[in-house]
């Protein structure tokens, strides 16, 4: 294969296009493939949505369609109530992202610009505990749930079964990994600027909010996204620390709807796609923020 | 980064010794500096700014985790203190010997493991390479490949179900086996869920590895490159020696990252078939131990304990040369 002396001459020219050599078209049709391979999946489920039950039943779901249209998703959406489960996502999703980002801040400042040798051992606790899989704690957090009395501060009267409870919990697991990811970001911030200011006889918080904080936008930028995403996704904590049916978010709500039109494969499907719609939105719009989120912390920042 | 992380559930990935080098041996010094000019209520204010974080961490996820552990070795019904009794190791013993599921899991949890570093991180890793060589429509491809990353996997549950469904699945109605009798059933046989599954979990981590390999891939200096080229290397020579090896911190993220997502591996398998025979795992023994009719909370937290300790031996070493390495920068 002739792409080594293709790879040098991009690097060396990168405003010139190489003419096209074989192996160059070979690599696209090879990439397209997959690519249409890796969307298979999706556009096989849109298509089913789009068709009718009463056609697919008929025909089968491999056969050419007679009539295509959004019918599917608008039940789907009506039937079920989805607004409802939504407005249950964004309930817990925004005072989540808000709150994370706002503690891991302020731990990542703390550990960043004063301790350096508390630095060490707080972020440790921070990492490690965001990396353990979340059924180790889950079963005495269940309990701690229960046994939490809010009356009159959350529906449930407890912890358990609340917006509030899934709040706290994702605050909680997904401060470590933001703390991390921030305090590296901080740590690249030249001190002078803090020192500066506190010569002058700024206050610890203005030296936070006012001049580390807004220097962070980027990093906070992508973090809030790769944070609404999770957040949004997630289907676990969910399922265990809420019971009434009514209250869960949507991701986890999913697995009762699919139980309501049980017997139209095709309206799960259109149910399924609206659920990711929010999330690919997101991702389609902030793509670069989302990645850069995701391997801010894999590399360097 | 799941997380996803998560995942998120995603596994998160703390750096692998990161933090410019210069900038950290200079931060060594300055915090006296700092505090010197801190007066009583910035003191407080500091105090406040750690402290409430990590009491809320320290209390949900590590208190709780080693509230697991604590569990592990009683019965308890879950109403009141009192009736919390010690029974040393007999949850353990009654998981090791007596669980017709606890082994299962245990294999497919290793299983999920091999198969995700095998098929989909290589394929990733092969991707992020073919990407790299500026090539046009490179954006768009990674899109593609990349877009199962963003959709919860409760969701990828679902759209892999339209395609595995026995009776109205693309497979089986692509090879005629949807007529009654004929049926391949892919989500519920014991020698076949597995497989089923982890083909639709290989097609979003092939993507996250790719993700994770082109941000290491931009790292590599691009002298080497045409170094490698000008002694004669062909393309898989320079990949092999000169590439590889200066991706090992990518490796060892995408290796922690992998062993965290097979331990994690739940919310798929849930959607499936709610880990029926042939696809239990250790995460979903734990939840149906929870959300089950019979709830034991001692041999629940168990069979946490179990995940726990294969957690912390990758995760404890992992974070310790982390952490050194940036120490010693």
């Amino acid at each position: 294969m002739s792409t080594t002396v293709d790879t040098t001459a991009a690097t060396a020219a990168p405003k010139e296009r190489t003419p096209l050599r074989p192996a160059r078209v070979l690599l696209h049709v090879f990439l397209a493939g997959m690519a249409l391979a890796w969307l298979g999946p999706l556009l096989w489920a849109l298509y089913a949505a789009m068709r009718p039950y009463g056609e697919t039943s008929e025909k089968g779901y491999v056969s050419w369609p007679d009539k295509l249209s959004f019918d599917n998703f608008t039940n789907a959406f009506t039937q079920s109530d989805m607004t409802h489960y939504f407005l249950n996502t964004l309930i817990v999703a925004v005072p989540a992202v808000l709150v994370t980002l706002f503690l891991s801040s302020m731990v990542a400042f703390y550990v960043s610009r004063f301790d350096f040798r508390v630095n060490i051992f707080l972020l440790l606790v921070f990492t490690a505990g965001n990396l353990l899989p979340q059924q180790v704690i889950i079963t005495p957090l269940y309990r701690l749930y229960l046994l939490i009395d809010l009356p009159g501060i959350t529906m449930s009267g407890k912890l358990y079964d609340s917006a509030l409870g899934l709040v706290l919990i994702h605050v909680a697991f997904q401060s470590g990994f933001c703390a991390f990811v921030l305090s590296n970001y901080m740590r690249s911030l030249p001190h002078e600027l803090t020192e500066a200011a506190l010569v002058d006889g700024a206050s610890v918080w203005r030296l936070y909010w006012q001049i580390v904080l807004p220097l962070c936008k980027p990093a906070m930028a992508a973090l809030g996204t790769l944070l609404s995403i999770w957040i949004y996704n997630d289907f676990f904590w969910a399922l265990v620390l809420i019971s009434t049916g009514e209250n869960m978010p949507i991701t986890s709500a999913l697995n009762n709807l699919s139980g309501q039109y049980f017997t139209d494969p095709n309206l799960v499907a259109a149910g399924a796609l609206l659920t990711a719609i929010p999330t690919l939105v997101v991702y389609f719009a902030l793509q670069r923020q989302f990645v850069s989120g995701l391997t801010l912390g894999a590399n360097k920042g | 980064m799941t997380t996803t992380p998560t995942e998120s559930p995603e596994a998160a990935t703390p750096p692998p010794g990161s933090g410019p080098a210069a900038k950290t041996a200079k931060a060594a010094k300055v915090p006296r500096g700092h505090r010197r000019l801190l007066t009583r209520r910035d003191r407080l204010t500091l105090g406040l700014m750690a402290g409430l974080p990590t009491i809320l961490h320290v209390a949900l996820v590590w208190v709780t985790a080693f509230a697991s552990i604590a569990l592990a070795f009683t019965t308890w019904d879950g109403i009141g203190f009192d009736s919390i009794k010690w029974v040393g190791f007999d949850n353990f013993k009654e998981l090791f010997t007596n669980n017709p599921q606890f082994w299962p899991a245990v294999e497919h949890n290793i299983i999920w493991f091999v198969a995700l570093i095998l098929i989909p991180t290589p394929l990733g890793l092969f991707l992020a390479v073919q990407l790299d060589k500026q090539i046009r429509f490179s954006r768009v491809y990674q899109t593609a490949f990349f877009l199962p990353v963003v959709m919860s996997l409760a969701v990828i549950g679902f759209v892999w179900q339209l395609i595995y469904n026995p009776d109205t699945g693309l497979i089986n109605s692509l090879i005629g086996a949807n007529e009654p009798g004929h049926y391949i059933d892919w989500i519920g046989d014991p020698d076949l869920n597995l497989w089923a599954i982890l083909i639709a979990a290989s097609w979003r981590h092939a993507g996250y590895m790719m993700i994770l390999y082109l941000a290491g891939l931009k790292g590599v200096d691009p002298s080497l490159r045409e170094a490698s080229a000008l002694d004669g290397a062909n393309e898989w020579q320079t990949f092999k020696n000169v590439i590889f090896p200066t991706l090992r911190p990518t490796n060892t993220v995408v290796l922690v990252v992998t062993i965290i997502e097979a331990l994690r591996a739940f919310d798929l398998v849930f959607v499936f078939n709610k880990g029926a025979e042939g696809t239990e795992l250790l995460s979903i023994l734990v939840t149906n131990n929870i959300i089950g009719e019979s709830s034991r909370i001692g041999y629940g937290s168990a069979i946490a304990v179990v995940l726990l300790v294969i957690s912390l031996v990758v995760i404890i070493p992992y974070l310790i040369a982390t952490f050194r390495k940036e120490r010693r920068a």
